[in-house]
């Protein structure tokens, strides 16, 4: 027992110490609401951001709460309902839910929310196995023009950010994203799976749950979705003649009922710990792109993030 | 490195003192997540994620291993003695452990599961140590279409659980894949029989509908034709397991841990087919004795094989895990985010990069294992004192304590309302006489297997002969005919031998 509290003390100085020196702390506590299970994008974007505002002493302790299920359309009226007025809360968020919440066709959305900040950016990856007859996304798309329903693509949910990203390829090569063979997957897991197996034809995923197999040869890359080349050696789809741009943002919104004063503390509270050594430490760690933005042209880009998200599902027949 | 050296470089780190001290930690903690239905190993591991901010990879890696396997442990407790399942994976062991407790063997019921996670435990973590990169190539190889067929197998099982009438049994059956279908379909995104409220959007939770039928329709049935003023109070009976009980619970732990580790593995498998296997080959496999024992008086067999099916499919679920970086469960999901906070990527490479972690961890698991077992035994005597209660009170007990576990599981009022909307249905079951296991059989398998067969013909351009044309969905199909009419077949041969 003395061994534990030891250990648990030594937890609490490590944590607070190198902190104490930096900087001030801008809030006693926050209450952190990931509207996804742990383990997940979400998850790990809330838990860094607890990472690196304990180690800059900018917040005293987090309160996690997590509430998974159906790209976050489950949590997030619980968030709207429970928190309303907090001025601690923050609710981690990204694209997947703005997808969600049109295909589910929820009553409320993002836009009830307070946005505070978009933090990370992760472009998406497609690749094939191995031994796929496949060597690149120039004959992958002669492959998708001639017959999509004869290319399987496994991803995530219908409707997510994989499956838009499928649509939007169709769409530019001249086809109805409607035929596209899309095979969803409940989480990255069973999908990496599929596509090692060699089960589908080709996979379309997140840089960064494929970016260890691509390194160890298990699976090839064949583009990428982002503006800018992740790795130098694998074109992205604009390079390569097909003018697609999709990524998966995530950043953190604060609850309804706040003032202007205290959406304030919550943006200078990111910005500080975006502006945070740790924060760069981790950025690079997990290779996850800085995306940083706050105020009215975040706002802007959230209202453009919907209107091009709507238009695709609705092209899918999902919207 | 191969194996044995690795295994004797884990044990050298794991074996300090503080490491052993993360593992007791650990386990203690796990066993106690494992018996509260809401809460599991996932969770726990996500609140414990802050200390790899300030202890060191290994220590906190020990320490999530005891968590996972002593929720394991946990998950059966409260299975037998109180007929609410922890976890998915502890579902089936409650068919028969509650009913031995029930009849006054609820110590050999606590024993049997736990020397057979002891049992299973060791031979999946062996089977990680020596097996892991060879059988995961293998269960790459099987996709949608031998997942489909493999649920078309386990569909069989529900056959042992029918009870004396088929129509009710299979009544019961549909009434669960409709369960099933609730929440929003992963093949299109569209909300299913959701009736506009958000809760529902992510489907109804199987260990909720488990606690709902098991536990709470027999609390509120038991109410229903409760004398009062008769002060019943159930037999305890003796604590551990006669020599009788050990033969008949030998193979089942064999058979069980057997069948588990291969579905663990697999990355679409998980706890619950192995479970359901194991129960249908116990059932049919049971000396002819004890037949008569299965869904009345409860068999050991029934306890022994699954609750090693669940361990060795456990211990399964890392080998993905370990050997190509994939999270095939949420706990693997949260262990995987708990390396990248230590600066690790976890992929195919994780085995030769962080070999010293690796092996540390697979020799830990072994440790926690051990302690397990140590811990959970002498528990037992504890245990079975809670069925020392007088009956009014136990069933209340099971009442409140199932109500707390089932708001724990997303804190919803929703959850609260299902639960006990479906344990006055299960009463009504009760009264009728129709069995509730097949709902919670059919609430499992119906989704996964709906979704592999869309995902296999999606693939397959529409074409239904895939089953067929694919070696391995075709073997098992077959399989899964023999399980269906070779008992019956066999039957009538011996009859017309006699």
């Amino acid at each position: 027992m003395i061994n534990r509290r030891t250990l648990l003390a030594a937890t609490a100085g490590l944590g607070l110490a190198p902190g104490l020196a930096q900087a001030q702390q801008r809030f006693a506590s926050i209450y952190m609401f990931v509207p996804a299970n742990p383990g997940g994008g979400w998850d790990g974007l809330g838990r860094a951001i607890e990472q690196a505002a304990r180690q800059a002493g900018l917040v005293g302790s987090f309160q996690f709460e997590n509430v998974g299920g159906a790209g976050g359309t489950v949590g997030l009226p619980r968030f709207l309902a429970q928190r309303r007025g907090r001025a601690d809360a923050l609710m981690v968020s990204g694209s997947v839910m703005v997808g969600a919440t049109l295909t589910n066709k929820t009553p409320v959305s993002l836009q009830n929310t307070v946005p505070v900040a978009r933090m990370t950016d992760e472009a998406g990856v497609i690749i094939v196995p191995a031994n796929s007859p496949i060597q690149n996304i120039g004959q992958f798309a002669d492959a998708l023009k001639a017959n999509p329903r004869g290319v399987s693509v496994a991803g995530g949910s219908a409707g997510g950010t994989d499956h838009i990203i499928l649509g939007l390829m169709l769409q530019k090569l001249g086809r109805q994203p409607r035929e596209a063979s899309f095979v969803a997957f409940p989480g990255g897991g069973p999908a990496q799976a599929a596509i090692l197996g060699g089960q589908v034809t080709a996979g379309i995923s997140g840089w960064s749950e494929f970016s260890e197999q691509i390194k160890a040869g298990r699976v090839r890359a064949l583009a990428t979705t982002g503006e800018r080349r992740i790795d130098p050696a694998v074109p992205t789809l604009k390079d390569s003649g097909i003018d697609v741009v999709a990524t998966n943002w995530r950043g953190v919104f604060g609850a309804p009922g706040i003032n202007p004063t205290q959406r304030q503390a919550l943006v200078d509270l990111m910005t500080a710990i975006h502006a945070s050594e740790g924060w760069r430490r981790i950025l690079e760690d997990r290779g996850w792109d800085d995306a940083f933005l706050t105020g009215a042209p975040f706002e802007e880009f959230l209202t453009r993030d919907r209107a091009d998200t709507e238009g695709v599902l609705k092209d899918l027949g999902l919207a | 490195m191969d194996s044995l050296s690795g295994l004797a470089l884990g044990f050298g780190n794991a074996f300090s003192l503080v490491n052993l001290a993360w593992a007791l930690l650990g386990c203690f903690l796990g066993t106690a997540v494992g018996v509260l239905p809401g809460i599991g190993p996932a969770l726990t591991i996500a609140l414990l994620l802050p200390i790899t901010f300030s202890v060191n990879a290994t220590g906190a890696f020990i320490l999530f291993c005891g968590v996972f396997y002593g929720a394991m442990y946990g998950g059966s407790t409260t299975s037998i003695l109180l007929n609410t399942p922890g976890e998915s994976g502890s579902i089936i062991t409650a068919l028969e452990g509650a009913k031995m407790a029930r009849n006054g063997r609820a110590g050999p019921a606590l024993a049997t599961s736990a020397i057979g996670s002891f049992v299973a435990g060791t031979v999946g973590t062996l089977g990680i140590a020596f097996l892991g990169p060879v059988i995961v190539e293998w269960a790459l190889v099987l996709g949608p279409a031998e997942y489909f067929t493999l649920m078309v197998l386990c569909f069989v099982t529900v056959s042992a659980v029918l009870g004396s009438s088929a129509l009710r049994g299979l009544t019961s059956l549909f009434f669960g894949l409709l369960l099933g279908l609730v929440g929003i379909d992963l093949q299109t995104g569209q909300p299913r029989l959701t009736f506009g409220v958000p809760e529902l959007l992510d489907g109804v939770n199987v260990v909720l509908v488990a606690v709902a039928l098991f536990a709470v329709g027999e609390a509120l049935y038991m109410a229903w034709h409760h004398h009062a003023g008769k002060q019943e109070v159930l037999e305890v009976g003796r604590l551990m397991l006669s020599k009788e009980d050990l033969k008949r619970s030998f193979w089942p732990w064999m058979r069980g841990a057997g069948l588990g580790f291969p579905f663990g593995v697999l990355p679409a498998g998980g706890t619950e087919m192995p479970t359901m296997l194991s129960y249908y080959a116990e059932r049919k496999l049971v000396d002819p004795k004890y037949a008569p024992e299965f869904g009345t008086t409860g068999a050991i067999e029934g306890v022994a094989g699954p609750e090693a099916a669940n361990n060795a499919a456990a211990a399964g679920i890392l080998v993905p895990m370990l050997t190509l970086g994939i999270p095939t469960s949420a706990t693997a999901a949260i262990m995987l985010s708990a390396f990248q906070s230590y600066g690790i990527n976890p992929g195919p490479l994780l085995f030769t990069q962080q070999a010293e972690l690796v092996w540390t961890l697979i020799a830990s698991l072994f440790i926690a294992n051990v302690m397990l077992v140590v811990l959970n035994l002498p528990l037992v005597g504890l245990w079975v004192r809670i069925l020392k209660i007088p009956v009014p009170q136990l069933y209340a007990g099971i009442l409140v304590f199932a109500t707390i576990g089932t708001y724990g599981i997303s804190n919803s009022v929703i959850d609260l309302v299902i639960l006990y909307t479906l344990g006055v249905v299960a009463m009504f079951m009760r009264r009728f006489d129709f069995p509730v296991a097949p709902v919670v059989i059919g609430m499992i398998l119906g989704p996964m297997a709906e979704q592999a067969l869309r995902q296999a013909l999606t693939i397959s351009q529409g074409d239904w002969t895939v089953f067929v044309t694919r070696p391995g969905s075709a073997i098992i199909l077959g399989l899964a005919v023999v399980a269906l009419v070779g008992p019956k077949l066999y039957g009538a041969w011996s009859a017309r031998r006699a």
